[in-house]
């Protein structure tokens, strides 16, 4: 295929934005693996920082996991459905409800947390389990699973499959698994990436809601970048980079892979 | 049938509804009722425009904002657009790399900028190593506006890229074939299929970029955005009722912009239907 002058022009534009992205991160990744970053690498390469922050942060790690596993199976059971609703009768209802469901992402998370602590803090079992957290991380996310998938929804006419698979016998709950969802499938995805992405590394509501024993990674994050060495903030980002990434990554692969089974098709 | 059907769809939304009446709007409902209730009373909810610190808090945020959301959307709408159309070895892995900063909260992010414009950070290296001096913007505006764009980009290339994903090749194969030049292509072909995309991201960035606060709070930049008031409000001076009252105004500010943004989108999408 023959490339224009336009094509390397945009292809320089991006490799420099991907630099702007980058950079910084591979000089942090340098950090976290060097003895002294203000002596530079030829201080020596080690493994001590990681060390360190396994010693100090290894619960929050594991915490931020399976906080955003349980926010994303709580945003795909709750949120895929209503997005569906809101897509299939569109209205002035839906279109209240749908207002009402993506409102968190227009609250700043500070004050999102505010108003929970001031709700619910007097119910001190609740207040101080991860559960409070998954319900910051729950309002959070959820507009963001609902809005990819709607998206995706109103942009081709479903509800012309629907009826071809209604006028052939499909009951309701068929045509939502067997038609709907498979169709859906490129928000679901990319709602799915952006939910736990966003869950692990959620700090604004965590840093207001948590407690000593709800501590979640960015938080961590936050207090070793205040109180640590330099070296140590850097390793335990290196730490969160080696944890999304094989995420990241994978849910990359499943998001390229529908987009060639759909043009092979 | 169809009274059957209803039954289900309600059946599917209900869930959804239920969690945001019991964890946000009942919980919105009484900050709204508590930012009313301290010193200041009704007053505090003025305080935005009357009190010159959190009129210049508010006025740097919204600045802040717009600037960020209008060049996110340029740089994400030319990667994102051209990372869609063009299929060339080494591109899913660009993909990720651009994708990546998606998943960084704000504290990172702010880390992100020391590494770039920080006392030791590279940028300064740099100007150092060609005699223009060390360079160090990290704990300003500029380095609030590096580190928006920063946490913006990977989220507005993924919706404008499944945006183009929908675009039909034939429409701007037959502009080619009329005659139009790119630029042609782009004002008249591309832009107006991917303005409701852009208008939706732009509002997103715009609400995001309002309400951060993660990295503001690691460069403890000397520009007090007013996330970073209503923290310190709240947390230091344990003013809950002030802190309530300005959260509530900013939350109707970018609420109000996100509507406004969604209605614009939804016509634009009427109209190209």
């Amino acid at each position: 295929m023959r490339r224009t002058p336009y094509f390397y022009l945009q292809l320089a534009f991006t490799l420099l934005v991907c630099s702007f992205l980058l950079v910084p991160v591979f000089m942090s990744i340098i950090a976290g693996l060097t003895e002294n970053f203000f002596v530079g690498v030829k201080s020596g390469l080690t493994l001590r920082w990681i060390g360190v922050v396994w010693e100090l942060y290894a619960p929050t790690i594991f915490r931020s996991m399976y906080i955003a596993l349980a926010t994303l199976a709580v945003t795909l059971v709750i949120g895929v459905p209503a997005a569906y609703v809101l897509a299939k009768r569109p209205g002035m209802m839906t279109r209240l409800v749908e207002e009402f469901l993506v409102l968190p992402v227009a609250i700043p998370g500070l004050a999102i947390a505010l108003a929970l602590i001031i709700t619910y803090g007097g119910f001190r079992d609740f207040r101080t389990s991860w559960g409070f957290i998954l319900v910051g991380h729950v309002l959070y996310t959820l507009p963001f699973m609902v809005r990819s998938v709607l998206a995706v929804l109103s942009s081709f006419n479903f509800q012309v499959l629907e009826e071809s698979a209604a006028s052939l016998g499909a009951g309701f709950w068929r045509r939502f698994f067997g038609i709907v969802l498979p169709n859906a499938r490129s928000g679901i995805v990319a709602g799915a990436l952006t939910v736990v992405t966003l869950s692990i590394g959620e700090f604004n509501l965590t840093w207001m809601m948590h407690t000593p024993e709800t501590m979640t990674l960015p938080v961590g994050l936050a207090d070793s970048y205040a109180s640590m060495r330099l070296e140590i903030g850097s390793a335990y980002t290196l730490v969160f980079f080696v944890m999304i990434i094989p995420l990241l990554v994978a849910l990359q692969r499943y998001g390229v892979q529908r987009t060639g089974t759909r043009k092979a098709a | 049938m169809r009274g059957r059907e209803n039954r289900n769809l309600l059946l599917m939304v209900a869930p959804a509804i239920i969690v945001g009446a019991a964890f946000f709007l009942l919980p919105l409902a009484r900050l709204a009722v508590v930012g009313a209730t301290g010193k200041l009373g009704l007053a505090a909810y003025t305080a935005v425009v009357t009190n010159p610190q959190y009129f210049e808090a508010l006025a740097s945020t919204i600045v802040l904002s717009v600037t960020v959301t209008v060049a996110t959307l340029v740089i994400a709408g030319i990667t994102g657009v051209f990372l869609e159309r063009n299929h060339f070895f080494g591109r899913e892995a660009l993909i990720s790399m651009l994708t990546l900063p998606l998943a960084f909260p704000g504290v990172v992010v702010g880390f992100m900028v020391i590494m770039l414009a920080g006392r030791t950070g590279l940028i300064g290296e740099l100007t150092t190593y060609f005699g223009a001096g060390r360079l160090v913007f990290a704990y300003s505006i500029a380095g609030l506006f590096t580190g928006y764009i920063y946490f913006s980009i990977p989220r507005v290339i993924l919706t404008i890229m499944a945006a183009a994903e929908k675009l039909d090749p034939a429409l701007e194969e037959a502009a080619k074939s009329l005659g139009a030049n790119p630029w042609r292509v782009i004002v008249d072909v591309i832009l107006p299929a991917l303005k409701p995309a852009l208008i939706a991201s732009g509002a997103v960035c715009f609400a995001t970029s309002m309400g951060a606060f993660g990295t503001a709070f690691t460069l403890a930049t000397d520009i007090k955005v007013l996330p970073i008031v209503i923290y310190t409000e709240f947390t230091l001076l344990a003013n809950i009722a002030l802190a309530a009252a300005l959260s509530m105004v900013l939350g109707v500010i970018t609420w109000a912009t996100l509507a406004a943004c969604r209605v614009a989108a939804g016509s634009t999408a009427a109209a190209a239907g």
